[in-house]
């Protein structure tokens, strides 16, 4: 914590507690959301015929939408919580948000929408939705996230930096990285959520890909704390961004050797790990900055930046209030939907008919 | 066309039509927990074919409004950054709130009724369609909380040092939940949304009716358990009509208060006039300063805004010139008041006025849309009264199809109205709609992303109502016993 009072700038204590639940909303997004894609983009990998896709999405049936509601209470969060960031960010990265929003609508539709006609040509199309939809979201979030890291360009107000700028070899890197990580952590959910032959072929496939996201976020790790570490005059945290770092390479291996023993459930928590720790040292990287470049000749609140763009202390003091009651209560009955669908299933769960009485 | 029209057209057409599915969610998933009581309670099979049967079509619907919702959360930022700016500390509340509250419930209960048939006890199972269905209503109070604010900006202060507004203090917020326009709304609102989904359960069931008289019924029963349905739903249908007609006219009147402008344009009403006569059909001049021609209901007008003497157009726009925007009484909100100086010197030459004949026949529509369909509600009844049967052919179906349509376009109607109404304002006497919108998106990115939505919207209205129909003329289903499945092996009652 002693870093933290290094900080050159007063930070007003809600303005970087709401920076901190707008991180914990990212990163409950990533946590829960990451498996769903990593599922979704699994399809056709691991799906060798209809009933096999079905166990594949039906791991994720009951709580795919509650997942994504993750994603929607972070954009909520930030609206509320840091006006002038999430009309600056959102307006700034137009075309990229689009294809987020056409991968969910696409994705949403293809799980619900599947069981509703048994015919094979329709099944695919939106089996397909469903990967695609899954695929553009991780990759976009990827790119931009290392967009954050680097710092985007803009006049204090608004971005203003152009749109292929956006794909140098880090943000692809960063694209790359986590389409990859999101697809091992999906392969663990579906082997301890499965049995029999799309179990093993899972866990094996996350097997092998957990190396590979192993060197993948190796390398984005490194690139970040040595070409953009996590100072600036809010606040030293190179010190715990590299842990975050480490702790991100040290779960995905941890993942590797698991999930090769056959132990999906620690499999599975070390994906989780390392994208939640992952993430965190990418927030800590962005605190105070939110992610934009600062011309640290200017005052600071003359930036685009934690301070000027945070909302009056009474909405934050309302909004905290609501935030602090609410969170756990939504984590207590999300829990429990988890718990009611713990059981593993296996083709044999799969109703013949492809219309079920439902 | 410029990024301020494109942007207004893309809000339009992904608002309507998220708010196509929106009202059958609202009041289906209530009507669907309610029939699935009286089969936990009465335990009779008719029941829950029906809770099966509807609870299949809800959720046809629902998918879409949960996927175009996203669109509208995404949407403030993305095309109207000043204004998200401009209001976030008091807009963005309720949305943050709404998602935190209303959108977990509902998607996650939603997620345990589907797939917990075999999983949950009967009664607990029963619960989940209860609190997905609150977290409907939930999620209306704050959305339209927020948008009330728009039309009535209570609560809040403009801070020039930041040049934004701000909520006035915990009192100010509770200003905002207080708003007299939230509290006419959202009963309106709600109501109208039951008008749709009962005339939905009573035309489906009505079409199959029609189709037993016909053909005779597909499993013994069918007969019965159809007619139960057409008169639950059309029961629903003529409750929930009087309600919308008496908080619509509640809903006038606060109207008139706040932004006395919409009502002069909903009437087409040029000069201020006593004992104002409420017009069926009104053609003005050109220029659109006169009335010259007019069926009319005297006194009606008059007695809908709840005064005596209703401001025609004419004088507003005088009274704006001179003094600035005023509530019916002469009076501001304080956002209004702070905001004027600075309004008055970057807009010298607003014209308070929203165009008229679209205020004028969306207004009309609306009124009109829900009056056919109570009437619809009532010849049902009728038709299927005792134990006869409609003739089923053209006609019939034609009519359970307007059943639910015309509320729906209703709807849609009144919205309208309600939203271009408001204009030129995007929050009412304060912020010009053409200051809202996103300076660094260009107008070719918006229609990009215009036309990318209309294409995306377009294919999924094909396939939702193809799939709508199929379900609803399949009929009730079969319906096996229901119970918690121990056996790991059995195989689930819904997969998708
Ligand atoms: C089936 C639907 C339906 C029906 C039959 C009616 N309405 Fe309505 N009306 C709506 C559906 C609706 C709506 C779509 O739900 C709106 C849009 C915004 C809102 O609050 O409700 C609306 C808005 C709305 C507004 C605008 C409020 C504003 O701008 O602040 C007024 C004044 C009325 N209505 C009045 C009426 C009256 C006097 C009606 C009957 C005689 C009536 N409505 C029938
Ligand atoms: C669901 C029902 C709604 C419908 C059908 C609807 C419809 C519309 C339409 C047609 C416009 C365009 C008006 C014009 O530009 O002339 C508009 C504008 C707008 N509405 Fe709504 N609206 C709805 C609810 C809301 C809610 C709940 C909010 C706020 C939370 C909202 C916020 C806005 C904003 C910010 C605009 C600005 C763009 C503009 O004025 O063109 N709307 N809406
Ligand atoms: C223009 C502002 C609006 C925004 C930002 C918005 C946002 C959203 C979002 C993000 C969802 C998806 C939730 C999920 O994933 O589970 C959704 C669904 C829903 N919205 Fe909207 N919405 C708007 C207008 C409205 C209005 C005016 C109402 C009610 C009066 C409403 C009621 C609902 C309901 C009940 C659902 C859940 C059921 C369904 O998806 O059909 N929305 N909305």
């Amino acid at each position: 914590m002693l870093t933290l009072l290094e900080s050159t700038v007063a930070v007003p204590t809600l303005t970087w507690v709401w920076f901190l639940l707008v991180a914990v909303l990212w990163l409950g997004y990533f946590f829960l959301e990451g498996f769903d894609y990593g599922v979704a983009m699994l399809i056709p990998v691991l799906g060798k015929n209809e009933k096999d896709k079905r166990v594949i999405v039906n791991t994720i049936g009951p709580v795919w939408d509650g997942n994504e509601v993750w994603l929607l209470t972070a954009g909520g969060a930030m609206f509320a919580a840091f006006p002038g960031w999430y009309a600056s960010l959102f307006s700034g990265l137009y075309v990229p948000l689009l294809l987020v929003l056409v991968g969910l609508i696409l994705r949403g539709v293809a799980f619900e929408y599947r069981s509703k006609h048994p015919d094979t040509a329709y099944r695919t199309m939106l089996d397909w939705f469903a990967t695609i939809g899954s695929f553009l979201p991780s990759l976009v979030f990827g790119v931009g996230f290392a967009n954050f890291i680097i710092g985007l360009a803009n006049d204090g107000l608004h971005f203003n930096g152009s749109f292929f700028g956006l794909f140098g070899p880090f943000a692809l890197l960063g694209g790359v990285m986590l389409v990859v990580l999101f697809l091992v952590h999906g392969a663990a959910f579906i082997a301890l959520k499965t049995k029999g032959h799309i179990h093993d072929n899972a866990e094996s496939l996350g097997a092998k890909g957990a190396w590979l996201a192993a060197a993948l976020v190796a390398l984005f790790v490194i690139c970040q704390n040595i070409f953009w570490p996590a100072k600036s005059e809010f606040g030293d945290f190179t010190v715990f961004a590299w842990i975050a770092g480490i702790v991100s390479i040290l779960a995905i291996l941890g993942a590797a050797i698991a999930l090769n023993k056959g132990r999906d459930g620690w499999g599975f928590l070390g994906t989780g790990v390392s994208i939640v720790a992952l993430f965190a040292g990418v927030f800590l990287k962005m605190y105070g900055n939110l992610g934009f470049a600062q011309d640290e000749s200017i005052a600071v609140t003359e930036r685009l930046n934690m301070i000027s763009a945070a909302s009056s202390p009474t909405t934050l003091t309302i909004m905290t209030w609501a935030a602090v009651i609410f969170v756990p209560i939504v984590i207590a009955y999300q829990s429990w939907s988890y718990w009611v669908f713990h059981k593993r299933i296996s083709t044999k769960n799969i109703p013949d008919e492809v219309e079920t009485a439902y | 066309m410029d990024s301020v029209t494109l942007a207004r057209w893309q809000f339009g057409i992904t608002t309507v039509y998220h708010f196509l599915f929106v009202p059958i969610t609202i009041a289906m998933s209530m009507l669907v927990a309610v029939l699935q009581t009286m089969w936990v309670k009465t335990g009779k099979d008719a029941y829950l074919r029906l809770t099966k049967f509807f609870g299949k079509l809800f959720l046809i619907n629902f998918a879409l409004g949960v996927v175009t919702g996203i669109v509208q959360e995404f949407q403030f930022g993305m095309n109207w950054s000043e204004y998200s700016r401009f209001v976030g500390d008091v807009f963005g509340a309720p949305l943050a709130l709404e998602a935190l509250l209303a959108f977990f419930l509902e998607s996650t209960f939603i997620g345990l009724w589907i797939f917990g048939w075999d999983k949950l006890p009967k009664k607990i199972h029963l619960l989940t369609i209860y609190a997905a269905a609150f977290g409907t209503m939930l999620s209306a109070i704050f959305i339209l909380a927020a948008n009330s604010w728009m039309q009535n900006p209570v609560g809040t202060t403009f801070n020039e040092a930041t040049g934004r507004a701000e909520i006035a203090g915990v009192e100010g917020f509770l200003e905002v939940l207080a708003n007299p326009i939230l509290w006419v709304t959202f009963p309106h609102v709600i109501a109208s949304a039951y008008m749709v989904a009962g005339g939905l359960i009573a035309a489906v069931a009505g079409w199959h009716l029609g189709k037993i008289r016909k053909d005779g019924e597909a499993t013994p029963g069918d007969e019965k358990t159809y007619r139960f349905a057409v008169k639950f739903g059309a029961w629903v249908m003529l409750a929930a009509s009087v309600a919308t007609v008496i908080s619509g006219d509640q809903q006038s009147r606060a109207m008139t208060e706040v932004q006395p402008m919409k009502m002069a344009a909903a009437e087409g009403l040029f000069n201020t006039t006593e004992n104002a006569p409420f017009s069926i059909l009104t053609i003005g001049n050109r220029e659109g300063t006169e009335q010259v021609f007019a069926i009319e209901i005297p006194g009606l007008l008059s007695f809908m805004s709840g005064h005596e003497t209703v401001k025609g157009i004419n004088d507003l726009r005088e009274e704006f010139k001179e003094d600035g925007f005023r509530r019916f009484d002469g009076s501001q909100t304080q956002l209004q008041q702070e905001f004027a100086d600075q309004l008055a010197a970057n807009y010298p030459d607003l014209d308070p006025m929203p165009n008229i004949p679209i205020a004028y026949w969306t207004f009309r529509l609306m009124m009109g849309f829900g009056f056919v369909g109570i009437g619809l509600s009532i010849l049902t009844l009728w038709l299927v009264r005792k134990d006869k049967l409609p003739k089923p052919g053209l006609p019939w179906t034609v009519a359970m199809f307007a059943m639910p349509l015309l509320p729906l376009f209703g709807i849609s109607f009144g919205w309208i109205f309600t939203e271009m109404g408001r204009q030129p304002w995007v929050v009412a006497g304060v912020l010009p709609t053409a200051s809202g919108v996103s300076p660094t998106v260009s107008a070719g990115t918006v229609l990009f992303s215009l036309i990318t939505f209309t294409l995306i919207y377009g294919g999924l209205a094909v396939l939702e109502v193809w799939l709508f129909l199929k379900y609803a003329k399949k009929g009730l289903p079969e319906v096996a016993p229901v119970e918690v499945q121990t056996d790991p092996d059995a195989p689930l009652t819904f997969a998708y």
